[in-house]
């Protein structure tokens, strides 16, 4: 099994801290496409199927013509039957394979809950831990350009509630790499959420396989004064309001990338909280019963001595996602407000 | 596709004598299930299968122990006809540790993986796909498993039988969809959710043969499945087959429930009167295939088994307190 040499070679990630070294540079997309192009060639029982995964297109370039090289009976387009489809990956992985699932839009995820939430997910428990499911779960969350609120939704939330999924979510090319390996690898359904906005950004990307473990988060900037905690695309966001703070405010910010919600590094968030006293949560998700109260729940049961000041959090309001640039605006949280956010709990 | 003329006589001896203790050894497992569950000491929902022996067995008896079999809430005779360890479906029922599912799935939740059941699952319709991904799987890896899917005819209703037929038949897979029309969902007929009562005719749309069983005639389900389960080995892909029964108990536990008024006790009576395994018992002695004598013996065997299972079960000890957090994944 080519998998488990890998992930015991795992690379000690940090490294490559705060920006990864190197000068082989990939983007996002470029670097998901890598993972997927090495697993299908070392693992016989890795495939994809999506709608669309071999169109001229390639879902946003990260399934770009692989397709040519491994043939359409491994890189499967499919019929628009979400719920079905993903049953098959399900039973696919049952029987030993190791299946890639694609879902374009994490909105139209939303029509196979039953198999994942009901199935997927249980399917080792269930059983008394006498079955497993492999299988690699790609949702692709969307924003802006009027994408209006069936194409742009965050909804790992949904997913971090339900026992028995793995939950994934890199900022940087660098970790979508290493962490779509390790998802592959992985003997359990991995739900691997991807931010569009992120799919541009660059980062050293080594050519060689190599995986991250799960429930490893990762210090991207390390200070003393706040710690912003943010989720995917809320990473660049977080680094942008950190120059800022500290140029013109003098505020140190220590941030934190979980990276993988589902198993979490509690650690890794109590540590940096311990030392700063002060935290920023900022989610790409909603604000109302979604992975920042969970994360907020955590620090006040485990580091509430801690704390000099109230947490807050900087997610999306609750309303589905408007169409026009100027609510888009409105809507969206970006660096500025993670900014008014560390202000705030400095000030009290 | 052509249908055989399965009869007594092209049928082995042995295949024959198989086919009945399938069918009995689920009545008498489910009629055990029947006798100890008012004890209280079986805590889990029974969705007992009998009067429909002869669609588990007929379709099983087809199958290679590689083969894959994907259930659902009513699975005990899936289960048993496909292998499974009857002392460990026991246990699971009694919701011990040694039961197949260790007690985290009970009644509705059994697996046997070295005997091809793959699982059973409690939402109607789930495991179509399920079987649909094996078969995928079974081809990608130039295998000769074929896959088998259980369901109702309420799973009929969902959209997740639509869309495994179709990917079924575009790709040419090997899985047999086996629809067996006990004609309730619950308490719901079928013609109060469907339009036509021609379920098998569905098949003709998704480009696979479809094929209408009487499924209390073990030897008809038999005869139709050696035919979808050769065709889906050879590579020639899936076939619906729709085998009309009829469950004898409740929905849900071990009571009659003619009295909520759904249904009719002559209805019951008509299909009691046509019971798979007096019918077939029947014709076996008639024909001289077996003697009354044979009979009792293998009644007798069957019985022992089902009491050393029980006995297996009952005895066994509960879950420790600790293994509620174990196998939710694994962090390795």
């Amino acid at each position: 099994m080519p998998w488990t040499k890998l992930q015991a070679d795992a690379i000690d990630h940090e490294d490559y801290l705060p920006r990864h070294d190197g000068d082989r540079r990939l983007t996002y997309r470029e670097a998901i496409r890598e993972a997927q192009y090495q697993a299908l060639e070392i693992d016989p029982r890795v495939f994809i199927l999506g709608e669309g995964v071999d169109d001229p297109g390639g879902v946003f370039g990260t399934t770009l013509d692989l397709h040519k090289k491994y043939g359409r009976e491994r890189i499967i387009d499919l019929p628009l039957a979400e719920n079905g489809f993903t049953g098959i990956a399900i039973g696919a992985a049952i029987a030993g394979m190791r299946p890639i699932l694609v879902h374009m839009r994490m909105d139209f995820l939303l029509l196979s809950m039953d198999q994942i939430v009901n199935h997927a997910s249980k399917w080792r428990y269930m059983f008394g831990g006498r079955q497993k499911v492999p299988v690699t779960i790609r949702a692709i969350i969307g924003r802006g350009w009027g994408s209006a609120a069936q194409h742009s939704q965050s909804l790992h939330g949904l997913f971090m509630h339900v026992p028995g999924l793995k939950l994934v979510m890199p900022s940087s090319a660098y970790d979508v790499k290493g962490l779509l390996l390790s998802s592959i690898a992985d003997e359990d359904p991995v739900m691997f959420v991807e931010h569009r906005w992120l799919f541009d950004q660059g980062d050293h990307v080594p050519e060689e396989m190599y995986t991250i473990p799960m429930g490893k988060g990762r210090v991207v900037r390390k200070g003393t004064d706040v710690t912003v905690l943010a989720i995917s695309h809320m990473v660049p966001e977080a680094l942008k309001a950190s120059k800022a703070l500290e140029e013109k405010h003098r505020i140190s910010c220590e941030i934190i990338d979980p990276r993988t919600l589902k198993p979490l590094d509690e650690k890794i968030i109590i540590n940096s909280v311990r030392k700063t006293g002060r935290l920023v949560i900022s989610d790409c998700g909603w604000n109302t019963g979604g992975v920042s109260g969970v994360l907020a729940s955590l620090i006040a049961e485990k580091a509430f001595s801690h704390l000099k000041a109230p947490i807050r959090r900087v997610c999306l309001p609750d309303t589905p996602t408007p169409a026009a640039p100027a609510l888009e605006d409105a809507f969206y949280p970006s660096a500025r407000d993670i900014i008014n956010a560390a202000r705030l709990v400095m000030r009290s | 596709m052509r249908r055989d003329t399965i009869t007594l006589t092209n049928v082995p001896k042995r295949t024959l004598i198989h086919l009945y203790k399938l069918m009995l050894r689920i009545r008498r497992f489910e009629e055990k299930i029947v006798n100890v569950y008012c004890d209280q000491d079986m805590k889990t929902p029974v969705h007992l299968y009998i009067g429909q022996e002869a669609v588990a067995a007929g379709v099983c008896a087809n199958l290679c122990k590689e083969d894959y079999v994907f259930s659902t809430h009513r699975s005990h005779g899936h289960y048993l006809a496909k292998g499974g360890d009857m002392k460990r479906l026991m246990a699971e029922l009694y919701g011990r540790k040694t039961g197949c599912s260790r007690g985290k799935g009970g009644s509705m939740h059994v697996v046997d993986p070295e005997a091809g059941v793959c699982g059973s699952t409690a939402i109607v319709g789930g495991n179509i796909p399920l079987s649909v991904g094996a078969a995928l799987s079974s081809v990608m890896q130039k295998r000769k498993q074929v896959s088998i899917s259980f369901f109702g005819d309420g799973a009929v209703d969902e959209g997740a039988f639509h869309e495994s037929l179709n990917f079924a038949a575009l790709k040419g897979l090997p899985v047999v969809f086996v629809c067996e029309n006990n004609f309730y969902a619950t308490h719901s007929h079928q013609s109060k959710r469907q339009p036509h009562d021609h379920i098998y005719k569905l098949a003709k749309h998704y480009v696979m043969p479809g094929f209408r069983v009487d499924g209390n005639d073990v030897l008809r389900v038999f005869g139709v499945a050696r035919q979808a389960v050769s065709r889906a080995r050879r590579g020639n892909g899936p076939t619906l087959m729709e085998c009309r029964t009829y469950r004898w108990k409740g929905h849900v536990g071990p009571e009659c429930d003619i009295k909520l008024g759904y249904r009719m006790q002559e209805e019951l009576n008509s299909w009691m009167k046509r019971c798979p395994i007096k019918r077939f018992e029947k014709r076996l002695v008639n024909e001289g295939v077996m003697k009354k004598t044979t009979i009792d013996k293998i009644t007798r065997e069957i019985d022992l088994q089902i009491h050393d299972a029980y006995l297996f079960g009952k005895g066994s000890p509960h879950p420790d307190e600790n293994e509620l957090l174990e196998d939710v994944w694994n962090l390795n």
